[in-house]
């Protein structure tokens, strides 16, 4: 099919396909050529012109990232011209650089500054001025210091490409050029999800989530404050990473232990409230099928989506409202668990809410928007106080002088406790669907999953591919079960009825499935579709640590799956329903069961069509 | 995406003619905002808004092409006076033609004056170095011009409507 | 008056030149233009029937081709393609049709630039009439339709360059792509696409009418055929001017009145400045390549004038995608203002050469490779125009 092609790169012979780029071709022959635009997940634009190599015949330079090996040729990646050329960009781009490095948030993450430090290119003596700068497009989760954009556009080609969102673009021309939202406008006003992608793949601080860190240190540090934290499996999944690990190297009982060090009184699951959605969402799906199969209402309608992320229900708002009916009504596990906290807990420790101070460990920039919604407020407090991501956590703990390694293990604390292996799995893409399924299976069948699928591993909804489709038959049904009674009468009309799921992951992806389900396509005829705004799901959330990349990705979605595994070979469980603090929480609090009064005032919420048009604030 | 609430409902009705005479698709942005910037002035908010409404693509993407083409920039006025401010053009009094055209207008590049008559702008090659120093006066070019016939110029089009 | 010489191309009968085309198939009309050695006379000088050709043998998925005539002469100092335009629009729809019989388009579109908007109707007219003479639309020739629209720019010097033009031409900013894949093999909506200047249209026809040989016995071996350059700047007769590729500039200079020159931007901003004593050397791809602009500069003239000039047009017309031109043409033209305000030590102006080398040999498209070369050429041969300190001028 493809031909290969003999490369000859420094010396270094590799046989790739023909078309392969030249930088994947030095990858390929374990020469590393350096980059600042290029980025795994991107399409390729040659801007920043750091990778130029020799082609041998050629008279010029060509930039690496872009041109394709289409013949047997000889490529030299470290010529003295190759080298001046690269530092004269590094000159040109480290001479508007803002000479401030040490107080920058990626410093000794930064690919400017490690290519500067390299090539010994310092600041330079006279900067050139630059319009557009110090432009502060501030939104709720995430902000933008354009001081320190090197103009690489990773962030806009990840805003109008990976995520089909289009918020972040290219404006003015020559040397008024720059990186900015419509009409400069803060991106809390122009339909910004907060998904925080672009900062995921900026080489440089030019982006960065809004950091409330300071605020968390004063807080932990008072004595008057019960300062409380609770942790999603992604972070957990990758933080490892922000201090020498391999990805995917799993540190949960080792951070719980971490942040007691770090001065949290109470450390929590957030997988927790992930088992308490599958069981909220699972009912909720269950009660929109007879509603829609038997009664023929179609007030909720399927599809039911997933509403756990929260930049995909921020997108839902903006981009399609008209849909809104089909998200579910569930509070994403962050904001389940912060009502719970400010509420049930504070009461079951005899505290007052205004005391405490609700923290979450999430992979999401989103979540800080999400955590800041009026209506999941009780008495005008948010539920989560401060939504923390990955890399704040691990720029707090090395503030701190705490590591991960060669720390001892802790468990969660009660009384939430451990959570199920599904709980686990919520955070990567895939994850909801899979959890639900398990449930959902097994409370209709009154069978095992492992009946239906080996070990309950649902695999057809693993992996990476953007959309991801399966068909479930339920062949047979139970009696109603007990925490199910109030809802169903019975569930025979659900004998034989064929589910069909799919999970999308990535707005542009999501955008997809819409467009189909908008046109009368066959996801219409689904009944529930998960969605995750990130690449991967949660474990690629824009907190996450950087870099990012399908294999990194991967490697996380290993060790949250192997977490799940572990679960079952250790006698815990590994389905929501099973999950005994989860019953407990029924059986004292939420009495009227799932989807009850007590369900929707404190687990459900509410949503506001938004629409795109940039203007209602001005 | 949504129609956004514009109020302008000429702007409307000249985009709907734009997008019958062009076609709806992204091929057809750059005439489509030529077309407003001749009938409207300024290329609005709203007009960017609506044409990236009605051609399924972000705002700031029609931004970002509104603010990379010189013809598409720039401020409201009847008329634009575009002054040739290169090599050519330079070398024979482009730079007297300038000042006198700034102070005749009495507005800063770019800016309209006051009775949002005339908007000057400085400009790259305009392409008649045959005939330097050049301007071009909407879609006329103006050629061998000297400081007194800016000065003429200007107060001619003061009187003048805006050219269809 | 505008045209200073006599011109070929208002020779030509029109007309003849296409029926000469449909006459063959076309595959023999490419053919006839490798023949002619033409190169296209935008300024690069790519050979036109290797052109045609890549495009008519590159695969086309949908059967989509294109012809796309560059008319953004946006090159300061050049100003031919509006006299052509203006004179000869004719001869160019007509080497359009022909390039679109011989790759296979049936669509061609004529992208105009903006400070030429009043050239617009007439070619519309033109369009119009040949429609009407069954030279466009349907079956041209039995199986041929070709037709031509005109687009019009917007305002921006990068989008003659092909890539970028195409880009405009899809409703974007004009900012040049990556090559490989050229225009030929994927082009305006991924179609291969022949982008050729106004002028190459103009001589194809030429070409087609009196046949390669004719065109071929025209200037020089390597550089054939007639070539109109557009004459500006301190001379007594600016203009266009027609003459065979290898004419010295001495004679350009002689029949505009510009003998007593200090010396000749030649090529436009992204050309370089000749000086007077290189006046023998000729206008041709093996020696001063160009598009055909010629900006005189008198005995008088101070050039650090046009450093700054030059590199001011720079830093407005780069298009910000690249690194190296969007940050070297404002680095360059503050380094033209601090030599011209003496503040430029020999470190600095070495910093500056430096600079220079990197904009040219990083730099994504033409424009920015080409950017400094008349900083670079106006420092090597008038340091003392450029302020440059004693002691710095070798290097």
């Amino acid at each position: 099919m493809t031909t290969q092609v003999a490369v000859d790169i420094d010396g270094r012979r590799v046989t790739i396909p023909a078309g392969t780029t030249a930088l994947d071709a030095a990858d390929a022959a374990g020469v590393r050529i350096p980059t600042l635009c290029h980025h795994p997940d991107l399409r390729d634009v040659g801007s920043c012109r750091l990778c130029m190599v020799e082609v041998e015949g050629q008279a010029g330079l060509q930039a690496a990232c872009t041109y394709p090996v289409t013949a047997d040729l000889r490529l030299r990646t470290d010529s003295p011209r190759v080298v001046d050329a690269r530092r004269g960009v590094l000159e040109l781009l480290m001479g508007e650089h803002p000479d401030r490095c040490p107080e920058c948030v990626r410093t000794g993450e930064c690919e400017l500054q490690a290519l500067a430090t390299e090539y010994g290119v310092g600041p330079a003596p006279a900067r050139v001025s630059r319009p557009l700068q110090l432009v502060d497009l501030l939104g709720p989760a995430v902000t933008v210091d354009l001081d320190a954009c090197i103009g690489c556009l990773r962030c806009v080609r990840t805003c109008a490409e990976l995520q089909d969102l289009g918020i972040l673009g290219v404006v003015g021309r020559g040397s008024s050029t720059a990186v900015s939202t419509y009409l400069g406008l803060p991106l809390a006003e122009v339909s910004c999800i907060a998904c925080g992608q672009c900062i995921n793949r900026c080489p440089t601080g030019a982006l960065r989530p809004v950091d409330r860190t300071a605020e968390l240190f004063a807080a932990l540090a008072d004595p008057t404050k019960h300062v409380v934290i609770q942790t999603a499996p992604a972070p957990r999944a990758a933080i490892g990473e922000e201090f020498g690990f391999e990805p995917g190297t799993p540190l949960t009982w080792q951070l719980n232990t971490a942040l007691r060090r770090l001065g949290f009184d109470r450390v929590f699951d957030t997988s927790f409230a992930a088992d308490l959605t599958v069981i909220e969402e699972g009912a909720e799906l269950l009660v929109r099928l007879y509603e829609n199969l038997v009664l023929g209402s179609s007030t909720h309608p399927l599809p039911l989506l997933t509403s756990c992320s929260p930049g995909w229900v921020t997108d839902l708002e903006h981009r399609d409202p008209d849909h809104l009916a089909h998200l579910s009504s569930c509070r994403s596990p962050q904001q389940m668990f912060g009502s719970l906290i400010k509420t049930w807990y504070a009461q079951q420790e005899g505290r007052d809410p205004a005391d405490i101070v609700s923290v979450s460990l999430m992979p999401c920039t989103a979540k800080k928007f999400e955590a800041t919604r009026p209506e999941l407020t009780h008495d005008g407090r948010p539920d989560v106080d401060m939504a923390l991501t990955t890399r704040e956590l691990a720029a707090m703990m090395r503030a701190r002088g705490i590591g991960l390694a060669d720390v001892p293990a802790s468990d969660f604390d009660d009384p939430f406790g451990t959570a199920s292996g599904s709980g686990v799995i919520f955070g990567v893409t895939g994850g909801v669907m899979e959890s639900a399924l398990r449930t959902v299976i097994e409370l209709v069948t009154g069978r095992p999953a492992e009946d239906y699928f080996s070990h309950a591993d649902i695999t057809p909804v693993r992996g990476f591919e953007g959309v991801r489709s399966i068909e479930v038959t339920l062949d047979r049904v139970g009696p109603v079960p007990p925490i199910l009674a109030h809802l169903l009468p019975n569930l025979e009309w659900l004998r034989g009825t064929t589910l069909r799921c799919a999970v999308a992951h990535g707005t542009a992806n999501a955008h997809a499935v819409m467009e189909d389900l908008r046109a009368g396509g066959r996801f219409s005829t689904y009944h529930f579709i998960e969605v995750m705004a990130c690449p991967g799901g949660c474990l690629g959330g824009g907190g996450q640590p950087v870099p990012t990349s399908a294999t990194v990705r991967a490697a996380r979605a290993r060790s949250i799956y192997a977490e799940d595994a572990r679960y079952g070979q250790t006698g815990r469980a590994r389905k929501s329903h099973e999950n005994p603090a989860v019953l407990r929480l029924y059986r004292d609090l939420l009495t009227d069961g799932p989807g009850g009064p007590t369900s929707h005032r404190l687990l459900h919420t509410t949503y506001t069509g938004r629409g795109t048009y940039v203007g209602a604030t001005r | 995406m949504l129609t956004p609430p514009v109020a302008d409902l000429a702007l409307v009705a000249d985009l709907d003619a734009l997008l019958a005479e062009h076609g709806a698709d992204r091929s057809a942005l750059l005439p489509v905002l030529a077309g407003l910037r001749r009938r409207h002035g300024e290329i609005s908010d709203a007009a960017m808004q609506l044409v990236a409404a009605r051609l399924g693509i972000p705002p700031v993407e029609v931004l970002g092409v509104v603010t990379f083409y010189s013809f598409l920039r720039g401020g409201s006025a009847r008329h634009v006076v575009r002054v040739c401010r290169t090599l050519a053009c330079e070398l024979a009094g482009a730079p007297d033609v300038w000042a006198r055209l700034e102070r005749e207008v009495g507005a800063p590049a770019g800016e309209a004056t006051s009775d949002g008559a005339v908007v000057v702008e400085r400009v790259h090659c305009i392409g008649r170095c045959d005939h330097a120093p050049a301007l071009l006066v909407d879609d006329r070019a103006l050629d061998d011009v000297t400081p007194a016939d800016a000065a003429a110029l200007v107060a001619s089009l003061r009187g003048e409507a805006r050219p269809t | 008056m505008t045209v200073r010489t006599p011109m070929t191309l208002s020779a030509v009968e029109a007309g003849a030149g296409l029926r000469a085309a449909l006459s063959r198939p076309p595959a023999e009309v490419v053919d006839q233009m490798v023949a002619s050695g033409m190169r296209g006379r935008g300024g690069a000088g790519f050979p036109t029937g290797l052109k045609w050709r890549l495009a008519a043998e590159a695969d086309a998925p949908d059967g989509r081709r294109y012809v796309v005539c560059n008319a953004d002469e946006g090159e300061p100092g050049t100003f031919k393609d509006r006299v052509l335009l203006a004179k000869h629009a004719d001869l160019v729809l007509e080497g359009m049709t022909i390039a679109g019989y011989a790759i296979g388009a049936r669509e061609g579109l004529l992208y105009l630039r903006a400070e030429y908007v009043y050239l617009r109707d007439s070619l519309l007219d033109s369009l119009r009439e040949r429609r009407e003479q069954g030279l466009l639309g349907r079956e041209v020739a039995p199986g041929f339709d070709f037709d031509i629209r005109v687009h019009m720019g917007a305002g921006a010097y990068v989008c003659g360059e092909e890539s970028a033009l195409l880009e405009s031409l899809e409703g974007r900013r004009g900012e040049p792509r990556d090559r490989p894949p050229y225009p030929v093999v994927r082009g305006l909506h991924g179609a291969p696409t022949v982008v050729n200047n106004v002028e190459t249209f103009a001589w194809a026809t030429a070409v087609l009418a009196r046949g390669p040989e004719w065109f071929a016995s025209i200037g020089t071996h390597r550089s054939t055929g007639p070539k109109l350059l557009s004459v500006s700047g301190d001379v007594a007769r600016p203009g266009v001017y027609e003459f065979p590729l290898g004419v010295p500039i001495a004679e350009v200079l002689r029949a505009a009145g510009g003998t007593d020159a200090k010396a000749v931007v030649v090529g436009g901003a992204a050309g370089s400045c000749v000086p007077a004593s290189e006046f023998g050397r000729t206008v041709s791809y093996e020696d001063v390549a160009t598009g055909g602009a010629f900006i005189v500069l008198g005995p008088d003239r101070d050039l650090i004038d046009v450093a700054e000039n030059v590199a001011e047009f720079f830093a407005d017309e780069s298009c910000g995608q690249c690194a190296p031109c969007r940050l070297g043409t404002v680095a360059l033209l503050d380094g033209v203002r601090r030599l011209r305000a003496g503040n430029c030590t020999p470190d600095d102006v070495a910093r500056l050469r430096r600079l220079g080398a990197t904009m040219r040999l990083t730099s994504k498209c033409g424009l920015g490779q080409s950017s400094p070369n008349v900083f670079l050429s106006l420092l090597e041969h008038f340091p003392a125009d450029m302020r440059v300190p004693v002691g710095t001028g070798g290097e």
